[in-house]
């Protein structure tokens, strides 16, 4: 059945699938909302320890989405691989530097004669959360506001502009987008803490964390409204049938107009956040994180889909409008979409084996007798 | 295609040689010792000996430290390609994307997942699910190596694709082609026996110095049965894979062969230098002798190359400037094709923007005639051509003298330790305590000959590295190649601070 779509199809699969992965990015970046939460919930070595554990178990599956995201995009889309991260240089460049730090220090931090002090390596975690996801959501905000590059007859980018990227996090919009998405992954991470720590005898690290997600859901607000305010109202960049790019006045209100659906993804995302941190904040409740996860992973599809359907280059060049890279022409080739589109048959059972092992493993809630030896982080 | 800098360029190769020799300090130990931890809680399970426990929970203390750092430092090369060689990704990320992304969805997720169930699992899930979790950290570091490898080995070998001159880059045809090369699975086996050998090392090293020391003398033996018995069986196939590697270079790589070997003048029967010293003085096409010394093993290097012990193998001047009698092409030749093919292109691609088609279909029968050349007609000089052969021939040297010396060392700990005389032979334990600093120059080594040895392409034959860089103002690669150079320095230290410390403190009760 594959080896017979359209290559449209495919590249339209495709660019679902990775938002997909993007989606779920956004959401499993809880890990780094709750490092940048340590110093504020944790008032004593039993709880930053409950903190720290609990976070230390999951950053393996954040990190490996974001390589899986880089992957699926260099397979799916090189000429945005090619364009994005060759070109905007340095956003990418100090992304992955937060996360390189990331990776070490959940193992490093309270391993004896690990030459940078605990301290240091908890400030690794706290630039991930914050400088990290900031330029993150900055990065994402371009797929609206546009890039400087331009591209020649072969390919070849051009960055036009000298802070390569970094230009990026100077806009208005994409700040704001980089600002609420902290502030939501700070939400998302108490939320994560509250269903997953036991915490019989420790109630005022329970209360923290349900003011820190409420804190930071008020403190998130604010850029949320402005970014889809914006987005609503702001000029957009849209291609014709012929490929001609050009400005196209509230192109992305158009978008959701014209995609029921996406515009669905976005309303009903953004109730579930809502519900959730009420849930959490007033009703006790330890399950908001499942309730916000798929909502902030519902706004994330409809972002993604905003960005790439309904005859929108995703990838839209300020510089030289017709550079702009669309689904469609910064694909892969036939071939290997459908050999990639196999391939993809197997996430489901990647999946459930996931939800499985984790199902197993978070039966029993971390309690703080498990976080007070050597072996733990 | 405009010629990009080559100070940017050697900037971006340094960048890129930097972090993958990090990330390969790390790997292979990874490789090895997931094995290694599956085979003693293998035992554990099977004997219920709490001391086994307590003996692959040392281990694993180890193996996370290690773990940790690799990812680090995986993820940037991930990442660089695109940041550093993006002319190189979209011409090739048709192709070159795939393995990556398969690598990301079936490969580090079942590392990620099962990784958390076999530390933090202990009292979480049964003894039975843990142990196979431990195999499943197994599988998922080594599968992760098959698809990397996969894709490195397109690059030396490129097969089951074609150039599409409409959009100016290659096209993935045949999938299988490309996952089954003989290249990939020789650097498949290759890597990852050579992984088992040097996380086998790491255990004698470490074990050999508490005998030394005389601390947890009971730990250190029964961890060297499992990995003298692991190391042995390795090393052989380490040197028996590393023999199928010299052989598809040899087919595929021809320059490659003929750099690690110094060869200059072809010959029959040709003969396989043991050791030797390089006359550095000595350029393509000139008289001078290649070696101010040599040791050679008469026929040998015929055998090697090409599985018959009188046939010719070409040297790099033969692969140069051509051979009629031997039939061999030379780069000279190559080169005037390539640049047709080249011409041809551009007007392709000009007739296309005009809208004339009969200009474009006369361009492009001339292209697709000499396109297989296409590279050649982007280097300057044929001499281009030929990568850093001391570099290429000493590293090459290297590896195999101590891919002889391992098996010994392996059977030597083997002996001693059966006939229970491990702890006294004072002679031995020294050599063991160095054996896996030997076994990470080995490693370094085996890239260096692989990578240094296919200069100057990115994908063999077609595309030269200077042509596959992103348009960078080379300040900003110089100024992120000190920051990884800082960075992974400063964490690589950490790490082995870290990793003494914890050998120091040593197993818990046993
Ligand atoms: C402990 C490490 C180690 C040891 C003892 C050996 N190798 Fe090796 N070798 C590697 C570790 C390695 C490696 C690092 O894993 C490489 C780099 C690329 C690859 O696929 O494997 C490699 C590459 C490599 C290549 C280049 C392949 C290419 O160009 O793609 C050849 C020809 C050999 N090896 C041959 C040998 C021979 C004949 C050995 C003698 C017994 C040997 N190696 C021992
Ligand atoms: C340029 C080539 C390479 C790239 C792009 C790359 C990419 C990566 C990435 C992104 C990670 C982190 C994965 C995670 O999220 O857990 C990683 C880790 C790993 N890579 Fe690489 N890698 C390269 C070379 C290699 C090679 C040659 C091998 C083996 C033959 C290898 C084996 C592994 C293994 C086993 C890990 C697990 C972490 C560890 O060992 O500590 N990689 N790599
Ligand atoms: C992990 C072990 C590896 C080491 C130590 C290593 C080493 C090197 C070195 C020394 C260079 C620079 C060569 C030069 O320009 O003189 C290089 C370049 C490169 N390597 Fe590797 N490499 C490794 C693995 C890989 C893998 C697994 C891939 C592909 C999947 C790869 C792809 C490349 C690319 C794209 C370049 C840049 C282009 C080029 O210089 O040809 N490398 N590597």
């Amino acid at each position: 059945m594959i080896a017979n779509l359209e290559y449209a199809t495919l590249q339209q699969i495709w660019w679902i699938l990775c938002s997909v992965v993007g989606s779920l990015f956004l959401f499993l970046i809880f890990v780094q909302g709750g490092n940048t939460l340590l110093w504020q919930v944790a008032k004593n070595d039993t709880e930053s320890a409950l903190v720290m554990n609990s976070l230390g178990r999951k950053w393996e599956i954040t990190f490996t989405t974001l390589v899986l995201f880089g992957g699926a995009l260099f397979a799916a889309f090189p000429k945005f691989y090619a364009t994005s991260f060759g070109g905007a240089y340095w956003v990418w460049m100090l992304i992955l530097f937060t996360f390189i730090v990331q990776a070490v220090s959940f193992e490093y931090r309270k391993k004896p004669g690990n030459l940078l002090g605990a301290k240091v390596y908890e400030l690794f975690l706290l630039i991930n959360g914050t400088v990290g996801v900031l330029l993150i959501g900055a990065a994402v905000g371009t797929f609206f506001t546009g890039s400087n590059f331009t591209l020649s007859a072969y390919n070849q980018v051009t960055w036009t502009h000298p802070l390569r990227g970094l230009e990026a996090a100077f806009s208005l919009f994409n700040l704001s987008l980089g600002l609420f998405l902290v502030f939501n992954a700070r939400m998302l991470g108490a939320m994560y803490l509250l269903n997953n720590i036991n915490f019989s005898a420790l109630d005022v690290l329970k209360a923290r964390l349900r003011k820190a997600a409420w804190l930071n859901f008020l403190c998130a607000l604010p850029f949320l409204l402005y970014v889809l305010v914006s987005l609503l109202l702001m000029q957009g960049f849209g291609v014709d049938e012929a490929g001609v790019v050009s400005m196209v006045d509230n192109k992305y209100l158009l978008n959701l107009l014209a995609m029921p659906l996406v515009l669905g993804l976005l309303l009903v995302g953004l109730v579930l956040v809502i519900l959730a941190v009420l849930a959490t904040a007033f009703k006790e409740s330890s399950k908001g994180i499942w309730l916000a996860g798929l909502g902030t992973v519902l706004v994330g599809l409809a972002l993604f889909f905003t960005a790439g359907f309904n005859q929108t280059p995703f990838y839209p060049s300020k510089a030289d409008l017709q550079s702009s890279l669309t689904i469609y022409n910064a694909s892969s080739s036939l071939y290997t979409l459908t050999a990639m589109t196999y391939v993809a048959l197997g996430i489901p059972f990647v999946l459930a084996y996931i939800a499985y092992v984790w199902r197993q493993m978070d039966s029993q809630k971390l309690a703080a007798h498990e976080v007070m030896n050597d072996e733990a982080y | 295609m405009v010629d990009i800098d080559l100070d940017l360029v050697n900037w971006s190769r340094a960048q890129f040689a930097l972090t993958a020799m990090y990330h390969w300090i790390f790997v292979p130990l990874t490789l090895g010792l997931s094995f290694l931890l599956a085979m003693f809680e293998s035992i554990y399970v099977r004997t219920g000996d709490e001391k086994w426990k307590a003996l692959t929970k040392f281990w694993m203390t180890l193996f996370g430290i290690n773990f940790a750092i690799g990812v680090a430092t995986g993820i940037i090369l991930e990442f660089q390609f695109g940041t550093n060689w993006s002319n190189y990704s979209w011409m090739v990320g048709d192709i070159f994307g795939a393995p990556l992304a398969i690598e990301g969805i079936f490969a580090f997720f079942l590392e990620a997942t099962f990784f958390a169930v076999m530390f933090f699992g202990w009292n979480r899930v049964s003894k039975r699910f843990h142990l196979f979790s431990t195999w499943m950290v197994a599988v998922g570091s080594n599968l992760s190596a098959l698809w990397i490898l996969v894709a490195n080995a397109w690059m030396q070998n490129p097969v089951g694709m074609a150039f599409n001159p409409e959009t100016a880059r290659f096209e993935m045809e045949n999938f299988w082609a490309v996952l089954f090369s003989p290249i990939a699975m020789s650097k498949f086996t290759h890597a990852t026996s050579s992984g088992f050998l040097l996380a086998s090392l790491f255990v004698i090293t470490i074990s050999s110095w508490y005998l030394l020391k005389g601390r947890h003398i009971e730990m250190a033996k029964r961890s060297i049965v499992v990995a003298s018995v692991f190391g042995l069986l390795s090393s052989l196939y380490v040197g028996f894979t590393g023999d199928e590697a010299a052989f598809e270079s040899a087919q595929k790589q021809p320059m490659k062969l003929a750099a690690f070997e110094g060869l200059y003048k072809g010959e029959q029967g040709a003969g396989l230098v043991a050791a030797g010293i390089i006359n550095s003085a000595k350029k393509p096409g000139d008289d001078q002798s290649p070696f101010l010394f040599e040791v050679k093993l008469p026929g040998l290097l015929s055998l090697l190359a090409n599985r018959e012990s009188g046939s010719f193998v070409p040297g790099i001047d033969d692969l140069l400037y051509g051979n009629s009698e031997q039939k061999v092409m030379g780069v000279v030749d190559k080169m005037k094709l390539g640049q047709l093919a080249v011409a041809d292109l551009a007007a392709f691609k000009q007739a296309r923007q005009d809208k004339n088609d009969q200009a474009a279909g006369e361009a492009l029968a001339g292209f697709t005639a000499n396109k297989e050349f296409l590279g050649y007609g982007y280097l300057h000089t044929p001499e281009e051509a030929v990568p850093p052969v001391s570099t290429v021939f000493y590293s090459f040297h290297i590896m195999v003298i101590l891919g002889m010396f391992f098996p010994v060392l392996f059977l030597a700990y083997l002996i001693y330790t059966l006939n229970g005389r491990i702890a006294a032979a004072r002679w031995l334990l020294p050599v063991g305590v160095s054996s896996y600093f030997l076994g990470l120059v080995a490693q370094q080594m085996g890239w260096i000959v692989a990578e240094v040895g296919r200069q100057p392409w990115a994908i063999q034959g077609l595309l030269p590295v200077k042509i596959a860089t992103t348009n960078l103002a080379v300040g900003h690669v110089q100024a992120t190649f000190f920051m990884f150079l800082g960075l992974f320095t400063l964490l690589l230290i950490a790490e082995i601070k870290i990793m003494v410390k914890q050998i120091a403190i040593g197993p818990e009760g046993i």
